[in-house]
Parts: C-alpha cells; sequence; structure tokens
C-alpha cells in the first residue's frame, strides 16, 4: 500500500511551499488590518478577482500582446546584432581591440536614460520602446556571444585544421555547434532583461502596454488592478523562462 | 655496447625512400630553442617510435609533420612536398580525446566529420562509418555520445576517424597515455595491425619505452633542452608481435636496458 501510494501520488513541489504560505499569511493580514477603503494595499483574493475581471475585460490581453511585441521584436533586432558583433569580434582580436572602448563606453548607458532621446526621436509608440528593448539587449548579447566563441576548444580548432577543412565548413560544423548552448543562455538570460526594461519604458513614459495599465490603475486608485497587472508580469516572466528552459533541456543537451 | 653502436651507425643511411623528412629543423620559440638541427628520415610503412624526457619536443616534432606548427628553419619533407599547412594525407591521433572529438556528434557523427571533410559522396557514408567502426572494435556504437563511452572507446573513435581521411601517414600523440594498462595493450595490438594492413606509416610518440619498442620498427630517443635526436635503435623483432613472447624475447629485454640506460642520461 505504501509503495503503490509513493509511487501513485506525486507531493505538491516543494518550491511551493513558501508562495503558497506567504499568500495565505497576506490574506490573514489583509483581513486583521486592511480597512475597507485602501487605496495602497489589496487582499489577495481582491487581486485575484481583479487578475479575472482584466483577463475577461480583453485589457489586460492587449496591453500582454503590445508589451511582448515590443519585447519580440526587441529581442528579435538586439539579439541578432549582438550574436552578429560578438561572433565577429570573438574571431577577430584585432577587431576587438579597436571596438573595446567603444563597447565599453556604450554598454553601461542605463536603457531608462534612452527614454528621453527616443522620445524625442520617434515619439510615443512601438518603435521607441521596441529600439531600447533592443539596445538593451544587444550589449550583454554581444558579450555571451563574444565569450561563447572564445570559449570554443582550440582541439576541436586543429581537428578542422587538420582535415583541411574551409571557414564556413568549420564555422558550421564546428564554432556554431560548440557555442550554440551559450549563445542560447544568453538569449534566454537577455529575453528576461527585454521583459523588464519593456515594461519599465511603459512605466516611465510610452502609454501603451503592462506597464501603462500598471501605471494607470495605481493613479486611479485601484491597487488591487495594479497589483494583478504585478503578478501577470512576474507570470509572464516566468513562462518565458519556464519555456526557454524547456526547450534547452530538451533539444541542447548534447551541446553541454 | 657495441651491439647498439652497430645499429646506431647502420641507420645513418638513409632509408630507400624516405617519406618523410626533416632536414635541419631548427624551432625557437622567443629566445627558447625547442628544436636543434633535426635531421631524420622516415620510410613509407615505417612505424616509428619517439621517446625522450620530458620537453624534449617529441610533441612539436610530430606537429611539424601535421603542419600544425612551422619549423624556424629548414624543411620538413613529405611526400617529396615540403610541408607548409596542414594536409588530409596526415591524420592525427590527439593526445586528449576528450577535447579532439565533437560531444554533440555521435559516434557515426564524428566519423562523418571526417568523411564530409574528404568530399565523399553522402550516400557513401553508411557503409564507410560501419566498417571504420568495426576495423577499431565499435561495431554497434555508432549511436552513442562520446561522453557515453569509456576513455578506450574515445580513444578508438578517434582513431577510426583518423582511418577515415586514409592518410598515409598516421601520428599519435601519446595516444594511450591516459588508457589503464588492459585497454593500452589490446590498443596498441590494434594499432599495430591496422598500420600492417593499411600499410600506413606511423609517428609514435610516447613516454612509455616499453610500448616504444613493442611497436616500433625503430625508436628515435631525443634529448631534451634544445630537443635534437640522441640515438635511434633498430628494433628487429619479428611480426606480429605478442603482448606475451615479444615482451619476454631476450632481445626485447636488451633493447629496454639500453632504452632505460639511455633514458637515464638523456
Amino acid at each position: 500500500m505504501a509503495l503503490a501510494a509513493a509511487s501513485g501520488r506525486r507531493a505538491p513541489p516543494r518550491g511551493a511551499v513558501v508562495p503558497l504560505a506567504t499568500i495565505a499569511l497576506l490574506e490573514v493580514a489583509a483581513f486583521l488590518f486592511l480597512g475597507r477603503e485602501d487605496y495602497t494595499f489589496a487582499a489577495p483574493h481582491d487581486i485575484v478577482l481583479a487578475l479575472g475581471r482584466a483577463l475577461a475585460d480583453g485589457s489586460l490581453p492587449a496591453a500582454t500582446a503590445q508589451t511582448l511585441s515590443c519585447v519580440l521584436a526587441g529581442l528579435a533586432v538586439g539579439f541578432a546584432l549582438g550574436v552578429m558583433a560578438g561572433v565577429a569580434l570573438g574571431l577577430t582580436p584585432l577587431l576587438d581591440r579597436l571596438t573595446m572602448v567603444s563597447v565599453e563606453l556604450l554598454r553601461p548607458v542605463p536603457p531608462a536614460a534612452l527614454i528621453p532621446l527616443m522620445l524625442l526621436i520617434a515619439g510615443f509608440g512601438f518603435q521607441m520602446e521596441t529600439t531600447i528593448v533592443a539596445f538593451t539587449t544587444l550589449w550583454p548579447t554581444l558579450v555571451l556571444s563574444r565569450a561563447a566563441i572564445r570559449a570554443v576548444e582550440p582541439g576541436l580548432i586543429e581537428v578542422a585544421r587538420a582535415l583541411e577543412m574551409g571557414t564556413l565548413r568549420r564555422a558550421l560544423a564546428i564554432v556554431v555547434p560548440s557555442a550554440l548552448l551559450r549563445l542560447f543562455v544568453a538569449f534566454r538570460l537577455t529575453a528576461g532583461i527585454a521583459l523588464t526594461v519593456a515594461v519599465v519604458v511603459e512605466v516611465v513614459a510610452n502609454p501603451r502596454g503592462l506597464g501603462y495599465g500598471m501605471i494607470v490603475a495605481a493613479q486611479t486608485l485601484h491597487p488591487e488592478t495594479a497589483l494583478a497587472y504585478l503578478v501577470w508580469i512576474g507570470l509572464l516572466g516566468w513562462g518565458l523562462n519556464a519555456l526557454l528552459s524547456r526547450i534547452e533541456a530538451r533539444f541542447l543537451d548534447r551541446f553541454r | 655496447m657495441k651491439p647498439l653502436q652497430t645499429r646506431a651507425a647502420a641507420r645513418e643511411t638513409a632509408p630507400p625512400t624516405p617519406l618523410i623528412s626533416f632536414r635541419r629543423i631548427d624551432l625557437s620559440y622567443g629566445d627558447r630553442r625547442i628544436l636543434e638541427d633535426i635531421n631524420l628520415d622516415i620510410g613509407e610503412g615505417e612505424f616509428v617510435s619517439v621517446v625522450g624526457p620530458s620537453g624534449c619536443g617529441k610533441t612539436t616534432l610530430l606537429r611539424l609533420i601535421a603542419g600544425l606548427a612551422r619549423p624556424t628553419a629548414g624543411d620538413v619533407i613529405l611526400d617529396g612536398q615540403p610541408v607548409a599547412a596542414p594536409s588530409r594525407k596526415v591524420a592525427v591521433v590527439f593526445q586528449d580525446y576528450s577535447k579532439a572529438l565533437l560531444p554533440w556528434r555521435t559516434a557515426a557523427g564524428n566519423i562523418a566529420l571526417a568523411l564530409s571533410a574528404m568530399g565523399v559522396p553522402k550516400a557513401e557514408w553508411p557503409d564507410r562509418i560501419s566498417a571504420l567502426l568495426a576495423t577499431v572494435g565499435l561495431a554497434g556504437d555508432g549511436d552513442k555520445l562520446p561522453r557515453q563511452m569509456s576513455g578506450g572507446m574515445q580513444q578508438r573513435l578517434q582513431i577510426a576517424r583518423c582511418l577515415a581521411q586514409e592518410p598515409r601517414v598516421l601520428l599519435m600523440d601519446e595516444p594511450f597515455g591516459a588508457l589503464d594498462a588492459m585497454t593500452r595493450q589490446s590498443l596498441q595490438d590494434e594499432v599495430l595491425r591496422i598500420a600492417s594492413t593499411r600499410s600506413v606509416t606511423v609517428f609514435f610518440v610516447t613516454h612509455e619505452l616499453e610500448e616504444a619498442i613493442y611497436l616500433g620498427d625503430r625508436v628515435v630517443g631525443l634529448y631534451a633542452n634544445p630537443g635534437r635526436v640522441a640515438q635511434c635503435f633498430d628494433v628487429g623483432l619479428a611480426k606480429p608481435r605478442d603482448q606475451l613472447s615479444t615482451r619476454e624475447d631476450p632481445h626485447f629485454l636488451s633493447l629496454r636496458h639500453e632504452l632505460f640506460s639511455f633514458i637515464k642520461q638523456a
């Protein structure tokens, strides 16, 4: 019996214990201390209800689509440029030395500092937000892919030389597969950064997407809705990372 | 000491058709002299073992033949041509198999790397791959990834990939150094068998004196700092060799004695 129970029923994951306990505690605290009309906090069940309302009336899906389109477009541009630059710099030490100062000067520019500039150039909307996301994801991608190229096993390069493999064949058969896992990890990390930056741009300036929905809810004194957006953004980030991790484990294990 | 002298003298006349010749090779990195005035001829189909103290430039000699290193002065002649770059005629079995196999490719895929570099039509790959795997005793292991194979199996796989090049020269850089004694012995016999059936010329770097004698037609002893050819020992033991009877042969034992005393003073 004990054996059947052990194999048949799965215990809930231990990682869920702390969040569930925290939610329960907050619910109790809200019941004990929160007044009827509070404009700062909301009880967990009110947040869940607000989340359901925002999903049902279409405002949350629409905002999600706006934010994600900027995240994906910006990530696509930033990651593609970053990988191309990183591979070029990883393969050519001279180019790396020539561009080092410029890269190190541009890399630390805070994404939020670009908002006024991009407002002047592009105004509100998709383009301005996407550009900032692209700029932000470009640098970590560049640094990580440059490192990925440099980490290619020199022994494998010698094998390629001994086999008289040309540059293209060497790149496709050896360099790219060697670097693939690191490049994918770079993509997973920068995807998280992209979501963060997109929301920041929306909170600070751009009147669209999840960040804007959150700030509107806060300014119209609906803490439960603002917090529902916050929870939703957290779920999105978690889901994005979980999806990419699954892909990594499923398809990239042999490149480890 | 007398037999040693005559053997060393006998080799001063070059073999009839040297496939590989080192001609007055010097090699320095900055102020450090690695090799000095290396002159050595290796005949077609010959199995040459190279021994010497660490830092004597054994591996560097091998890399010169491979075209992976260039001499500061002198020429390495391979098949009548100075070696200027790596060539597929020469296959290298690297010491560290874990860094020479593509970890994301199966055993079959690793052999396919060489077949594709050789321009072999894809339709021929499956047959060639299974024949090569069988040659090195890996029949049925084609779907395994290197990490799923033991060290001995990985080194067999690397040898199979080298054979896929159909090389005239097989360079082996302490290939069995990381393997246990039993595995090493069986691989030694397989390399001897492969070398004789394919009549490939082998340049075998090792620090194991007995291994050098057991495998070689000739053992080249080097001095260190800078690396120089000290002595060549003709082995002259009957072939095929046998792990028991060859190693008990009085001639084997006397060669072993000579080599040990050579290494001690080198």
